[in-house]
């Protein structure tokens, strides 16, 4: 569709050169001051939009071109194709300070909307949006014709409304509420006339062809709404459209009290239920100011939708505009009620109702939404219990409609935008999260963001390390929904037991408290795991890990900071296989097992046992080097008597034992095609650590002195068989060298290797008594002072 | 309300290095404000933002359709209709939303509702907390009068000097970026009052 002719005409509209655009300006300004517009003119306009709006940067036009077409857009003659591309061609410059269009003299409405359109994208640097709007207001009061005039005239008040509401005065806003009850609520209810010009408005007094229908075809029961059809239409029933397309805008920003104060809400129940008694008996709305007939009106209007939605579309679009207006209907009632809380009475039964209604009706579940933020916003006003409509929400509807993208984007922004009034219905949320995962998991790309911002929300001590499980196994829940969608059955048709429960526990709608091993699934799902859709997820996974840790390490405490820890460890080699999964997962996870230990450092002592098996066992080397590097550091810098009293000189002996075994390992196996090379970061953070080790326990500083120079020699003359690289090798001896260097001294070792809690002031580093760098640096002069006395 | 509505190119899949993604047209209904900034900034950068905005959603609603269509498996030939004369069945095309946070591009927040068909990915910006289910029905009948209109499937199809119909067709049905419920007998009626006024 986009062809290469296209892309040439774009590149040419591009490099137009400033010359040739005042020549084509030129030729533009004499076509339109021709006395017949034609098709010339036509196509001038269009190229000359091209120019405009091909480029981001500012086309300079000619003055008298500019004036030109401000002057053919408010020429009453001109039609009205031109008079679309020269406003289109002025707004596609704004803003724009070589602009002299006003609308103080605008008399006709569709004049008004095109000047309007080009004002408002100026910017409002020159109160634009409050002149047009008062222009607007001065149109709407005067004393027009019958005819197709106001139809232009809404749309720029509901944009002015919205772009500026300060600026229009109460008269004025009483003025427009009144216009609207009577669009809103009296307009004709017999079917417009065929015009004979073709054009789409009669007046309401010609022959009446019949009465207007409702979209089942039935004879219309009452008074027009946007769901009221018939052949043709009469102005006053366009009027009826545009009013309630505008109305729940007009509501929020032309209440005096502003959208939604917070009074309306602290309303006690017994005022709220004294003056529904008063309300629900006034018919004698007449009486009523201005804004509360507004009101009063819009709730019967929203009322009849809802009755009206009852009734079976013959056509489908008007079947999908139902939805829209049960949707629209609810948003109102809920505006109507925060502005109003004598609604509140009469809307709740009506709604409860609706919802059940709604409950059977897959095709309608879109509606349930707006339903659940009502109850939410006025529940607690009118003591209605909401947990049963938001059980039902959350634990039917992501498991059966995760795969429709805008359910699931809407869903996740309600969970979201309520999140202030949840109230104690926030724990129905929280534990909700395995389903919610699913909207996740199976819309990772559009969803990812509103996640990490709902993730600190979910998470609470309780569910922690079940939702960790939940988030590392997030790509296998992508395959098992895939498989589940390709085939509903699978649950039940397989044979294997143990398959069925971990793909139960998998697709579970709530958190259950427990923890499974999917180990033996994730083998099952393998094939699955190449899936864009499930290696879209993988993808996403990292980022959902860093927002779930900067929430978990706010509030947990040392004993749920040792569950993660042993959480992280245990499940780095339990991963579902998606092709680079495990290595972007094992960064993540290192780099958090640092935080916690960094907020807990008794952790390293707590679970030292679990510590010194894992550390242990040399396949971890290659299978998980960043988590083995991180758990070796952490013993390094944690494991000491200045973290954790109960750290033994046991504890620090065994655990040097055990890395040493390590180490030598490491060192002295040849590389092959099943073992590759070590990598250098895991030999000097192994050397760093046993140095540590050393410093506190200082009977082993001979033995690690020893290992430190067959390391330093071993570097210095690789084996042949070896294929240590230069580099790799260079670091390794440098840092041997410095690790030497250090224990030489073994309080200064102790210094620098185990600093105190005290090291982080910055005083520490300032003071030239205890500054680092000097130390060091006397330590190497004394060292090297004493080498070359050796020497001779 | 709409903020903004826009159309631009979606390339294909697997030609993600071939040329860049264009905005062919777009169309915003007001402007943002930008109060608290003290400097004294031109029109000219205001209007610079205002482009680079939009082509930042475009890039955004490109990259996300893509996704969408390779995680479902579907290659963009899937939508072409045998003939030019059918429809095209604008319920199978790709559709979704997304939020962008206030700042990033746009000074407030605002949803994103898209729609690709074929190498045309079409867009409404809209306000928080709009109608989602109104402006999706709204999208879908403005791509299909677009693509009805302006023939967008016949081979030498170009929408880029046909601003004037586009105009006409969001004139009607997007006055001023005000979302409408229009039944079925208001659309065609509309649409006649168009095609009369427009002949193709």
């Amino acid at each position: 569709m986009f062809t290469a002719a296209a892309e040439g005409l774009l590149h040419q509209a591009r490099r137009i050169q400033d010359e040739e655009l005042q020549k084509f300006c030129s030729r533009v300004v004499k076509l339109l001051q021709k006395e017949e517009l034609g098709p010339d003119a036509v196509d001038a306009l269009q190229r000359l939009f091209l120019i405009v709006s091909a480029t981001k940067y500012k086309r300079k036009l000619e003055k008298t071109c500019v004036d030109l077409l401000q002057t053919t857009l408010c020429a009453p003659k001109c039609p009205e194709q031109l008079q679309l591309l020269c406003t289109a061609i002025l707004r596609e410059r704004s803003p724009s300070d070589d602009l002299n269009l006003s609308c103080d003299h605008v008399q006709n409405s569709r004049q008004l909307s095109l000047v309007a359109s080009v004002l408002l994208a100026q910017g409002d640097k020159k109160e634009e949006v409050r002149s047009v709007g008062q222009r607007a207001f001065r149109v709407l009061e005067s004393r027009q014709p019958e005819g197709p005039s106001l139809r232009h005239l809404l749309p720029v008040v509901s944009k002015v409304t919205h772009l500026a509401p300060h600026t229009l005065h109460e008269d004025q806003t009483n003025l427009l509420s009144k216009r609207l009850v009577d669009w809103l609520r009296y307009a004709s209810v017999q079917q417009g006339v065929p015009h004979t010009s073709g054009g789409f408005f009669s007046a309401p007094r010609a022959r009446q062809p019949g009465p207007v229908t409702e979209v089942d075809g039935a004879v219309a029961t009452d008074f027009f709404t946007v769901l009221s059809t018939g052949q043709h239409f009469t102005e006053d029933q366009w009027l009826n459209v545009q009013a309630f397309s505008m109305l729940r805008a007009w509501l929020l920003h032309s209440s005096p009290r502003g959208p939604s104060s917070p009074d309306t809400d602290d309303k006690s129940e017994l005022e709220g239920s004294t003056l529904s008694v008063l309300s629900a008996t006034s018919t004698a709305s007449h009486l009523l100011p201005p804004q509360e007939r507004l009101r009063e009106k819009a709730f019967e209007y929203c009322q009849r939708l809802i009755e009206q939605s009852t009734r079976r579309a013959l056509r489908k679009g008007d079947s999908d505009l139902q939805k829209a207006c049960l949707v629209e209907a609810v948003l109102l009632l809920d505006v109507l009620c925060r502005q109003d809380p004598s609604f509140l009475y009469r809307t709740l039964s009506c709604l409860k109702a609706l919802h059940a209604r709604l409950c059977g009706d897959p095709a309608r579940v879109r509606a349930l939404l707006p339903i659940a933020q009502f109850f939410l916003n006025h529940g607690e006003a009118a003591a209605v219990d909401s947990e049963a409509i938001l059980q039902h929400l959350f634990t039917r509807i992501p498991c059966e409609l995760f795969h429709s993208p805008m359910l699931a984007f809407e869903f996740v922004c309600f969970c979201r935008d309520s999140l202030p009034v949840f109230g104690r219905n926030l724990d129905i949320l929280r534990r909700s999260f395995p389903n919610l995962f699913k909207l996740l998991a199976w819309n990772s790309p559009a969803l990812t963001s509103e996640f990490v911002a709902l993730l600190p929300s979910l998470v609470d001590s309780a569910t922690a390390v079940e939702m960790l499980h939940t988030l590392l196994d997030l790509p296998c829940l992508t395959a098992a929904l895939d498989l589940q969608l390709r085939n509903p059955s699978c649950l039940e048709a397989s044979r294997d037991p143990q398959f069925q429960g971990l793909l139960q526990h998998l697709l579970r709608a709530t958190a259950s408290g427990t923890t499974e091993r999917l180990a033996p699934l994730h083998q099952l799902l393998q094939p699955l795991a190449s899936l864009t859709r499930v290696v879209q997820c993988a993808e996403a996974v990292p980022t959902l890990l860093q927002a779930f840790f900067s929430a978990v390490t706010q509030f947990a405490d040392g004993a749920l900071s040792n569950q993660l820890a042993l959480l992280l460890l245990e499940r780095s080699d339990s991963l579902y296989q998606v092709p680079q999964y495990e290595a972007h997962v094992h960064r993540v996870l290192s780099s958090q097992f640092l935080v916690l230990c960094a907020r807990h450092p008794s952790l390293v002592v707590e679970l030292a046992k679990e510590l010194l098996e894992f550390v242990g066992s040399v396949s971890s080397v290659h299978s998980r080097e960043a988590m083995l590097t991180a758990v070796v550091w952490a013993v390094g810098e944690y494991l000491s008597v200045s973290w954790d009293r109960r750290c033994t000189v046991e504890q620090i002996n065994r655990f040097f034992e055990v890395l040493e075994a390590l180490l030598f390992e490491v060192t002295q196996s040849r590389p092959s095609a099943t073992l590759p090379k070590c990598p250098p970061r895991v030999i000097t953070v192994l050397m760093t650590t046993l140095t540590k080790l050393a410093s506190r326990s200082q009977d082993l500083i001979p033995r690690v002195s020893l290992f430190l120079s067959k390391m330093r020699s071993l570097a210095q003359n690789p084996a042949p068989s070896s294929d240590r690289c230069g580099e790799d090798a260079g670091a390794v001896c440098t840092r041997a060298a410095e690790l030497l260097t250090l224990l030489k001294m073994p309080s200064v070792a102790q210094f620098v290797l185990t600093p105190s809690a005290e090291v982080s002031e910055p005083r520490y580093h300032r003071d030239t008594n205890t500054a680092l760098p000097l130390a060091l640096r006397t330590v190497s002069r004394l060292v090297e002072k004493e080498a070359g006395l050796l020497l001779g | 309300m709409v903020y903004a509505f826009l159309i631009h190119t979606l390339r294909a899949p697997q030609a993600q290095d071939m040329g860049l993604c264009r905005v062919l047209y777009s169309c915003v209904f007001g402007a943002e404000n930008s109060p608290d900034d003290p400097r004294p900034h031109g029109a000219e950068r205001d209007r610079l933002l205002r482009k680079e905005q939009i082509l930042a959603v475009a890039r955004q609603v490109e990259s996300m359709c893509r996704l969408q269509q390779q995680a479902s498996g579907r290659t963009p030939m899937d939508l072409q209709p045998q003939s030019s004369d059918e429809p095209v069945p604008l319920h199978e095309a790709p559709v979704g939303a997304f939020r962008l946070a206030a700042g990033d591009p746009f000074q407030e927040v605002r949803t994103v509702v898209w729609l690709g068909v074929l190498s045309l990915g079409f867009a409404l910006v809209l306000d928080a907390h709009e109608n989602l289910l109104l402006a999706e029905g709204t999208l879908r009948l403005l791509v299909r009068l677009l693509l009805d209109h302006l023939r967008l499937l016949t081979p030498s199809a170009n929408l880029l000097l046909r601003a004037d119909r586009i105009e006409g067709i969001l004139a009607r049905f997007l006055p001023h970026g005000q979302l409408l419920f229009l039944n079925d007998q208001f659309v065609q009626g509309l649409e006649k009052e168009f095609s009369a006024a427009w002949p193709r």
